[in-house]
C-alpha cells in the first residue's frame, strides 16, 4: 500500500473539543460527592438499628466489605516523573505490592487508587482530573513525592501545579524526593487503615495520630 | 517500509472509501515512559503521521537555574534524566568548573568516571526491563525480563545508597569535586556486583536472542538512516546504531576518559535490534571501565574547594561554555552564560531525549501500531530531559 | 582530513561573519541575513552534518541572539554559530529545511521567547500549552507567574 506525500500540516486536535468531556463535566456537576456517601444506604442502615443487634449486622457487614475493598486496591499506573521510578520500583519484585493485592492497572476504569507519583504541570492537571474523574468510585489517591504534595523542588516554576491537592482530593501524602519504596509502602498501608474507617455513611477516618 | 524522510500529519481522505482515523496515544498510558502523547493518523493498522505533543513535564528547569546559585542547583540538575542522574548533574558541574577554571582533584575524576559508568549499567537494566515489558505485556512474558532486570537494578542502587544515601536522585556532584568518597568495603561490594551482572547479561542475551518473537518485532523495525540520525541530532547508541561512529567518551573526552581503554559499539543497521546490540555491548564495557577504575583509584581529596557554608560561596566569572557528557540515552548539554555573580545568567539543557523524540515523526509512518511501542522503547526516551 | 584552519579560512569568506579566537569551538558570529546561508554552506561543503542544538539568549536591552552549535562527527570539529537579532528583534530565518533537528528546536525558542522563524514548517508552541500567554524566558518574565486556579 503506497503512502501518500505529505500535504500541509493540520493542526493537531484540541481535546477540550471533544465531546465525552463535555458530557463528564455535565455529570461531574450533578453528582459532586460521587457515592462515597450514599443516602441509600444511611436510611436502610437507620432501618436495621430499629432493631435489636442490628448495630451488629451493619458493623460486620462494614467490616467484612472494608476488609475486602482494602486488600484488593487496584492502583491505576499513573507515573509522571522522576517518582514513577521509585513507583514501578515498589511494583517490583524487591518490595513487592503485589502481595498487599495491589495489581496496577492500567485502565483507570478498573481502578481504585491513583498514586500521582511525580510533578503535576499545569498542561498535565486537566488530564489528571480527566483520568480521575474516570475512575468509578470508591477511590482514592496518594500524592508521592514532594512535587506532588506541594510542588517540591519546582515550585516556584511558572508552569508548576502548587500541589496535586489543588486538582484532586488526595487521601495520603507521601514525602520524599522521590520517596524511597519503603516509604511508599508506608504511605500505601497508611492508607489500608484509612479504607478500614471508611463508612457506607459516608464518615472518612479521623487523620492519623502523629508518630515520632 | 517508509523512509521518505518528511514529518506527516494528514488528515484527508484517501483512496475509494477508506479514511483516516486520528488516535491518540495519550499522556497516560502503560508503555511506562511518562507522559508522551503521540497523536496517531492511522490507516486501518498502519500509522501514516505522527504528532508528538510534549510538554507535560514541563518543569521550568531553565528559569529556575537564573534563580538557583551554583551550589544549589546540582541537586535540581539530577531531576532532568532521572533515570541517570549521575550524568544530568555532571553537566552541569562541569560548565560551571570550566568557565571558572576550577581543578578537579585526580580522585574525584576518577569517582565521577566510576558512578556514571555504574549509573549507565542501572539506566540500561531498566531500559530493557521496560522496553521488553511494553512488547510483551505487563502480565505475561514482559514481566519476566522486567523484574529480572529490576533486581539487577536494585543491587547497583544499593551501592549508590551505601555511597551517597540516595537510590534515585544524588546529589553527588558539587563544584569542585564530590560530595562523598567510598565508604569501607565499597570496593569488595562494587566488584561482587558487577561480576554478578556481568554473568546475568548471557542470560538474558540467551532468553532474548533466542526468541523469534523477539526478532520479529526488532529486525526491520524503526530503521533510522545515517544521514537522519546526524541532521536531527540523534545521540548516544541510536546514533552508532546507525553507522555513525561518535561517541563523546572517547572523541571529546571529558573527567579523565581519556585514561580508560573502552571500546565503542557500532552496528550499521539503524533499527531496533540494532540498538539493543549497541546497548548491550556498552554494559559489558562500562563494567570494563569500573573494574579499570577499581583496580587503580588514586588517593587524594575528594573535592578542591570546602563545604558549602553559603549559597553565595561560588562566584563563577563572566563566560560562557557548552560541555557534553555522553549520557547512557546520548548527548546531554549544559550550555552556561555565567556573569560573575552567584546564580547563572543563562543555562541551557540540551536533553538527549529532546532530540531522539524528534525522530519520531520521521520513522514511524509505515509501520503498524504496535511498533509504534517498540521504536519508543528502543529510542527509551526520559521526559525529564525532554520537558525540561 | 578537514582542521579548523580550513574551516575559518573558508567561512571567513562571507561578509558580515567574524569569528572569534580559540577552535574548540570555533565561535562565528553572523549578521542574521546570513544565518540560512552559512547553515547550508557549512553542510554541504565542510560535511557539518550534526546538528546537536538551538537555542536563544535574552540579553536585556541589547535584544535577543540565537545560537546554534553544529558538529563534524568524521573530523571531530564544532562551530558554534551566533547571530544577534538586535534590541526589539523577534525574526529569524528558519534552518529547518537545512537540519531537520532545528524543527523542535525552533519550536521551543518560539515557545520560550518568542522568536519567529521564517520558513519553519509548523510554528507553534511545544512545552507550553497552546494558550500559554507570554514567554517565559524573557528576561521580563517572573518565574513566580500565577496561574489560578494551579498557582
Amino acid at each position: 500500500m503506497e503512502i501518500k506525500r505529505p500535504v500541509p500540516v493540520v493542526p493537531a486536535p484540541i481535546w477540550k473539543e471533544f465531546k465525552d468531556l463535555q458530557e463528564w463535566n455535565e455529570l461531574h456537576k450533578q453528582r459532586q460527592t460521587g457515592d462515597k456517601h450514599s443516602e441509600t444506604f444511611e436510611t436502610l442502615t437507620e432501618g436495621l438499628h430499629q432493631f435489636p443487634g442490628g448495630f451488629v449486622l451493619t458493623t460486620v457487614t462494614d467490616n467484612f466489605l472494608n476488609w475486602a475493598r482494602k486488600s484488593s486496591v487496584w492502583p491505576v499506573t499513573f507515573g509522571l516523573a522522576c517518582c514513577a521510578i521509585e513507583m514501578m520500583a515498589t511494583f517490583a519484585s524487591r518490595f513487592d505490592v503485589e502481595r498487599l493485592g495491589m495489581v496496577p492497572w492500567a485502565s483507570p476504569r478498573h481502578a481504585d487508587l491513583m498514586i500521582i507519583s511525580g510533578t503535576v504541570t499545569i498542561k498535565m492537571a486537566p488530564m489528571l482530573l480527566r483520568i480521575y474523574d474516570q475512575m468509578p468510585d470508591p477511590k482514592w489517591a496518594v500524592s508521592m513525592g514532594s512535587c506532588s504534595n506541594s510542588g517540591g523542588p519546582f515550585r516556584h516554576g511558572y508552569h508548576v501545579v502548587k500541589g496535586v491537592d489543588r486538582v484532586i482530593p488526595i487521601d495520603v501524602y507521601v514525602p520524599g524526593c522521590p520517596p524511597p519504596p519503603e516509604s511508599l509502602l508506608n504511605g500505601l498501608l497508611l492508607l489500608q487503615d484509612q479504607i478500614a474507617h471508611f463508612h457506607k455513611t459516608g464518615k472518612k477516618a479521623p487523620p492519623t495520630e502523629k508518630v515520632d | 517500509m517508509a523512509t521518505d524522510l518528511t514529518p506527516r500529519v494528514t488528515t484527508e481522505l484517501d483512496y475509494a472509501g477508506a479514511e483516516r482515523l486520528t488516535m491518540n496515544m495519550g499522556p497516560q498510558h502503560p508503555s511506562a515512559h511518562g507522559v508522551f502523547r503521540a497523536i496517531l493518523t492511522l490507516e486501518g493498522e498502519t500509522v501514516v503521521g505522527v504528532d508528538a505533543v510534549i510538554g507535560y513535564l514541563h518543569r521550568c528547569h531553565e528559569k529556575l537555574a537564573e534563580t538557583l546559585a551554583y551550589v544549589q542547583y546540582p541537586s535540581i540538575a539530577s531531576k532532568t534524566d532521572y533515570v541517570a542522574a549521575m550524568t544530568s548533574e555532571l553537566a552541569y558541574v562541569m560548565a560551571a568548573e570550566r568557565i571558572a577554571k576550577i581543578e578537579v582533584p585526580k580522585r574525584a575524576e576518577h569517582l565521577r568516571v566510576l558512578v556514571a559508568e555504574l549509573q549507565r549499567v542501572a539506566s540500561h537494566c531498566l531500559w530493557l526491563g521496560t522496553w521488553c515489558m511494553d512488547m510483551g505485556g505487563a502480565l505475561g512474558g514482559g514481566a519476566t525480563i522486567f523484574l529480572y532486570c529490576i533486581r539487577e537494578r536494585e543491587l547497583v542502587l544499593d551501592l549508590f545508597e551505601k555511597l551517597t544515601g540516595a537510590r534515585l536522585l544524588y546529589g553527588f556532584h558539587q563544584v569542585g569535586g564530590v560530595r562523598y568518597d567510598m565508604p569501607e568495603g565499597f570496593a569488595a561490594d562494587c566488584r561482587q556486583t558487577i561480576d554478578l551482572i556481568e554473568a546475568r547479561l548471557l542470560e538474558y542475551e540467551a532468553m532474548l536472542e533466542d526468541n523469534t518473537f523477539f526478532l520479529m518485532r526488532t529486525k526491520g523495525v524503526g530503521v533510522i538512516s545515517r544521514q537522519l540520525a546526524e541532521e536531527v541530532g540523534i545521540s548516544g547508541p541510536l546514533l552508532r546504531a546507525s553507522g555513525v561512529d561518535f561517541d563523546l567518551r572517547r572523541d571529546a573526552p571529558y573527567s579523565s576518559y581519556q585514561d580508560f581503554q573502552f571500546k565503542v559499539p557500532v552496528e550499521t543497521d539503524g533499527d531496533c535490534l540494532a540498538r539493543y546490540r549497541v546497548r548491550m555491548v556498552e554494559f559489558r564495557e562500562s563494567i570494563r571501565i569500573v573494574r579499570q577504575i577499581l583496580d587503580g583509584l588514586p588517593e587524594g581529596p575528594i573535592s578542591s574547594r570546602p563545604g558549602v557554608k553559603a549559597v553565595a560561596q561560588v562566584r563563577v566569572p563572566k563566560g560562557e561554555t557548552y560541555t557534553r557528557v555522553e549520557g547512557p540515552r546520548g548527548e546531554v548539554g549544559c550550555y552556561l552564560i555565567a556573569d560573575g555573580g552567584p546564580k547563572p545568567y543563562r543555562m541551557k539543557w540540551r536533553g538527549a531525549s529532546f532530540s531522539n523524540l524528534a525522530v519520531l515523526p520521521f520513522i514511524i509512518p509505515g509501520h503498524s501500531v504496535a511498533d509504534v511501542v517498540a521504536i519508543m522503547g528502543s529510542v527509551d526516551p526520559v521526559f525529564g530531559e525532554v520537558d525540561r | 582530513m578537514l582542521t579548523a584552519a580550513d574551516v575559518r579560512s573558508r567561512l571567513a569568506t562571507l561578509d558580515g561573519v567574524t569569528i572569534a579566537e580559540g577552535d574548540s569551538p570555533l565561535t562565528v558570529t553572523v549578521p542574521a541575513a546570513q544565518w540560512a546561508t552559512i547553515a547550508t554552506r557549512l553542510k554541504d561543503e565542510m560535511g557539518f552534518g550534526f546538528f546537536s542544538f538551538l537555542s536563544a539568549v535574552d540579553w536585556k536591552e541589547e535584544g535577543l541572539e540565537v545560537v546554534a552549535w553544529i558538529d563534524n562527527t568524521d573530523a571531530r570539529l564544532s562551530v558554534v554559530l551566533k547571530t544577534r537579532l538586535g534590541a526589539g528583534g523577534t525574526t529569524c530565518p528558519s534552518l529547518a529545511e537545512v537540519y531537520r533537528g532545528a524543527n523542535w528546536m525552533e519550536r521551543e525558542c518560539f515557545d520560550m521567547f518568542g522568536i519567529s522563524f521564517e520558513g519553519h514548517p509548523d510554528l507553534r508552541r511545544i512545552l507550553l500549552p497552546d494558550d500559554w500567554v507570554g514567554y517565559p524566558l524573557l528576561k521580563l518574565y517572573d518565574v513566580d507567574t500565577p496561574y489560578p486556579p494551579y498557582r
